[in-house]
């Protein structure tokens, strides 16, 4: 087995006492304490995350946006201010899922990529094939330099501006879902936890100093396993385990992302044409007690039979959620039984998300 | 980690301890909670259940992970900690304190094949 790759931050974990564990290849820490309460720190006040294993690629040269406009399948001519960032997937030819990410909007010449950790070296490889194909002048450039921290909570963006100089000045007017460059770092106001938040980019060798004032600020180290909890209330899809290769974003609640009413074409778009798929991702809250929804669980409903794609305990809501993949004429409202061990369990279908901006929706 | 020495173990994790009627009081162990991380559920036996030794009888699931806990001897369930099963969060509080069920046993000299404490410290060392 090969080593696995450690982040700018790998030491700092390890100081600190993390349980780390094998994700997707990188050493990377599970919990430093109490999952739950590390949790709860973002929901209420404000925690950070290494997502250093995270990989920003750079792609520059005139011709940049016709090129995303073609390799995405969400539109970047949705973004018109630079600094804006959108969130699209990754597609086959059949229009199955590569892998999802986002792309911020710098210069004409100049669009950032971040893409998934266990995915990054494929993706590169898919691009890199691509350019050679449409637009051999652009230069594509994977960022490995640089380390990625995400604040996240209520309190994250006052916490960032305390220890990151001129950040407020920078950033305080600067919307959701926008990213910008201060000196050698980049902020953006993105996150994958449902709280406000930043996700900030900087020079590998600065990490450590960075997570410790942050730190020192009051803000809580937080690791996968929370990560894991909070994106899940907060509805938002896991690449390899809520979608994947073999479905369709239209299979994996993802279609608000997909631009197919513009007249462009892009990778995937002629297997999309008049595709109405099956199944679909939904939201579920156990109601019965007895266990915890878990990927694989069998589902069933009026309809037929589903798979749970991710489920955990909801620290937020005190219940069991999950994401499941249930035929698409399964309404919100319904009842579904899931099977755990050998019972089976009434869960109630949600439309995700759970949880946003510290309130439970569901 | 935490290992009294007053108590028994087994190789999947469970502390033991005689109680003064005879019965056997059961638990999880604090390596076994620290491995978990944040329990959210407990599921306890029924009063009553006869079990084998070795048998899987309750289930632990954390915030991660669902696990069996076994009997660590043939014996009858007499009682059971619905507090436990009502807030398991006392397991990663005091795993010692948060028993789960108590067993009547079959042959109350089989606890003695079970480890003591410095036999399940070298244990959890290997791990």
């Amino acid at each position: 087995m090969p080593e696995l790759k450690k982040t700018p931050l790998n030491e700092v974990h390890r100081a600190s006492g993390a349980k780390m564990v094998d994700f997707g290849g990188w050493d990377m820490p599970v919990a430093y304490g109490s999952q739950i309460e590390e949790h709860h720190a973002v929901r209420r006040d404000a925690g950070m995350f290494d997502v250093s294993h995270m990989l920003p690629v750079d792609v520059r040269g005139a011709g940049v946006r016709d090129f995303l406009r073609f390799a995405l399948a969400n539109n970047v001519d949705r973004l018109k201010e630079p600094g804006k960032a959108l969130y699209t997937c990754l597609l086959t030819e059949r229009a199955t899922v590569l892998d999802d990410l986002i792309v911020y909007f710098l210069a004409e010449d100049w669009f950032r990529i971040v893409v998934n950790a266990a995915t990054a070296e494929k993706d590169v490889a898919w691009f890199e094939a691509l350019r050679r194909a449409r637009a051999p002048g652009l230069s594509i450039a994977p960022r490995r330099d640089l380390a990625m921290v995400a604040v996240q909570g209520p309190n994250a963006r006052s916490r960032v501006w305390s220890v990151l100089p001129g950040s407020e000045a920078r950033t305080a007017a600067m919307k959701p879902f926008f990213g910008v460059e201060h000196g050698a770092h980049f902020v953006a106001r993105t996150g994958y936890t449902g709280e406000d938040g930043f996700e900030v980019m900087l020079p590998a060798g600065q990490a450590p100093e960075f997570w410790s004032r942050l730190a020192a600020a009051g803000v809580r180290a937080c690791g996968l396993g929370a990560r894991d909890t909070l994106r899940l209330e907060a509805g938002m899809n896991l690449y390899g385990q809520d979608m994947d290769e073999s479905v369709t974003p239209l299979e994996s609640g993802l279609a608000w992302t997909v631009d197919l009413a513009s007249p462009r074409d892009f990778v995937g778009k002629a297997a999309l044409a008049g595709q109405r798929p099956a199944r679909n991702l939904a939201g579920l809250v156990l109601v019965d007690k007895g266990g915890v929804l878990r990927a694989h669980q069998t589902v069933h409903a009026a309809a037929g039979e589903g798979e749970i794609t991710s489920g955990t305990f909801s620290p937020t809501l005190g219940v069991s959620i999950a994401l499941a993949r249930l035929p698409a004429a399964v309404q919100p409202g319904e009842t579904v039984a899931v099977e755990i061990r050998d019972k089976r369990l009434a869960a109630r279908v949600v439309k995700p998300p759970f949880v946003r901006y510290g309130k439970a929706l569901v | 980690m935490n290992v009294p020495t007053d108590l028994k173990y087994t190789e999947s994790h469970e502390w033991i301890r005689r109680e003064s009627d005879g019965t056997l009081a059961i638990g999880i162990t604090d390596h076994a909670q620290a491995a978990l991380g944040d329990l959210v559920f407990v599921e306890l036996p029924a009063v009553g259940r006869k079990l084998a030794a070795g048998e899987a009888c309750c289930v632990v699931e954390s915030v991660k992970a669902a696990s069996d806990v076994y009997a660590p001897v043939a014996g009858e369930v007499v009682a059971v900690n619905q507090p436990v099963a009502d807030s398991p969060e006392k397991v990663n509080e005091d795993a010692y304190d948060a028993w789960f069920y108590r067993l009547a046993p079959a042959v109350a000299a089989d606890l003695d094949k079970l480890l003591d404490a410095a036999g399940y410290q070298a244990l959890i060392a290997d791990e």
